[in-house]
């Protein structure tokens, strides 16, 4: 026994997996060919589990950038803003971001993570109230517990009791942080952003919105699920990430907040770590115009997202209750989930296994995420996978199988 | 108090259950951190209170959970 005896449960049910021959922790791919192909054991493989929502990661003009900001300034800052000062990059991104949501503040971190570390541990304290939504991200839990307010969660997407939470609290002093989510990044669904905006407005509340997963995919310019609910104006806080949708690492928060600024110098997940190298920087710069000029890259994203989700429903897989980028397919237990994920691994489909605890309401799910760079015949071919290992598992009678292949 | 989280409990298990005040929510009922989570709500609803989420990670027993809701609601009160 070691000091991490502690952790036996978690070792007990991935060896549960393990004894399955599913090792979700430790695929490794050869080479990446595209934003949508590697290559996994000598076989080409589809990847349909990267989040690369717009496919931008081998964008020429964005690996050119990083490449200049690279030559010109070197491998990374070795060290953070506060202490190695700031980049012309940093600088730079952090206004178009913010010209981006036509906010008057941004303010740029290594990672989204941190964003979210950063922001929440900030930006309220002690005798204040932090509303989480119940199904929140771990960074958003995580920067609950860095700080010192009060947290209480709420039921998933209900803003009910929400409003019944913070009419609880009537009378009490201390500013109140609502928190929810644009798409929540298991299932694909999204927030009822204007009935939480209404609690907002009624209860006198501050709103943040996590867009990680939004920035991008939702909205007439790609600015998420605000801009789709047509409620900007409701939301103080947007916070989100450079991981996904732009494809390089970082996470950003943008506000009018008059204050803004003191974020910079009381947020510690800001102030204690290495700002993004400049290369990085770049690529995001480039990204971020690629998504403001090219609504097409969002529009083919919903395309497939749309395809896939319509064509495993129809096949009769359970999926998430809205077409998304992320579509969830719930299996009836963990075992038969790795089996699952392991034959479509084999059969050339990369995809994520996610089970409890990282899922909500204890489900095993098949997480799928499309890309804009997906060909139709990428996604019919993912289907036609899903339909074969359907129907070995003996999910899919093998005439609905048919009526699958015919979609 | 004590027969009203009983309910409670055998609500969200939906099965009967014994508790005392030493009872073990955990340990002793075999609830995963989602069944916590529900029974919490329930908790909360029945009570028309919150346990903010530190308050939730101190309770163990189930008379941990009983001075938890009593506390909460003196606090209202005051």
């Amino acid at each position: 026994m070691t000091i991490l005896a502690k952790h036996a449960a978690y070792r007990l049910a991935y060896d549960a997996l393990l004894a399955h021959g599913v090792d979700p922790l430790n695929v490794r791919f050869d080479s990446i060919l595209s934003p949508t192909e590697g290559v996994l054991n000598g076989t080409k493989t589809i990847l349909l589990g990267t989040n690369n929502y717009l496919g931008l990661t081998f964008d020429e003009d964005c690996i050119e950038k990083a490449v200049e900001a690279t030559r010109e300034q070197g491998t990374g800052t070795t060290g953070s803003r506060v202490a190695n000062g700031t980049y012309g990059g940093h600088a730079q991104l952090e206004s178009e971001i913010a010209d981006f949501y036509g906010r008057k503040h941004a303010m740029v971190f290594s990672t989204g993570y941190q964003a979210n570390l950063g922001v929440l541990s900030t930006l309220v304290g002690r005798g204040d109230h932090l509303m989480l939504d119940a199904d929140s991200h771990a960074s958003i839990y995580d920067g609950s517990r860095l700080g010192m307010a009060e947290v209480i969660r709420f039921r998933h997407n209900n803003p009910d009791d929400l409003y019944k939470r913070l009419r609880r609290l009537e009378g009490a002093p201390g500013d109140r942080l609502i928190v929810v989510e644009g798409i929540y990044s298991m299932l694909g669904d999204t927030a009822p952003l204007k009935e939480f905006a209404h609690v907002k407005r009624e209860t006198g509340a501050y709103l943040l919105v996590d867009e990680a997963h939004s920035l991008g995919v939702l909205g007439e310019t790609g600015r998420g699920l605000a801009e789709a609910a047509g409620v900007e104006a409701d939301v103080d806080f947007i916070v989100g990430t450079f991981s996904k949708s732009l494809g390089s690492v970082g996470g950003f928060c943008v506000s009018d907040n008059p204050d803004f600024d003191l974020l910079k110098i009381v947020c510690r997940p800001y102030m204690f770590t290495a700002s993004l190298p400049p290369g990085v920087i770049a690529s995001t710069i480039e990204a971020l115009r690629k998504l403001r000029a090219e609504p097409k890259l969002r529009h083919d994203l919903m395309r497939n997202a749309t395809r896939l989700y319509d064509g495993l429903g129809a096949m009769g897989f359970q999926t998430g209750p809205e077409a998304n980028p992320i579509v969830a397919v719930t299996m009836p237990d963990q075992g038969t989930a790795g089996v699952f994920w392991k034959m479509l691994l084999e059969a050339g489909l990369y995809i994520n296994l996610a089970i409890p605890p990282a899922t909500p309401t204890n489900a095993s799910l098949l997480r799928l995420s499309v890309s804009a760079a997906h060909s139709v015949q990428q996604i019919d071919q993912a289907l036609d996978i899903f339909a074969d290992v359907g129907r070995k598992l003996g999910f899919l009678p093998s005439d609905r199988r048919r009526a699958a292949g015919a979609l | 108090m004590r027969d009203e989280i009983a309910a409670i409990f055998e609500q969200v298990l939906g099965r009967p259950v014994a508790i005392t005040d030493e009872t073990d929510i955990v340990e002793d009922l075999g609830m995963d951190s989602l069944g916590v989570m529900n029974f919490v709500m329930a908790i909360e609803d029945f009570y028309d209170l919150s346990i903010p989420l530190d308050r939730v990670a101190q309770i163990q027993t189930v008379a941990d959970l009983i001075q938890a809701v009593n506390d909460l609601r003196n606090e209202a009160a005051a």
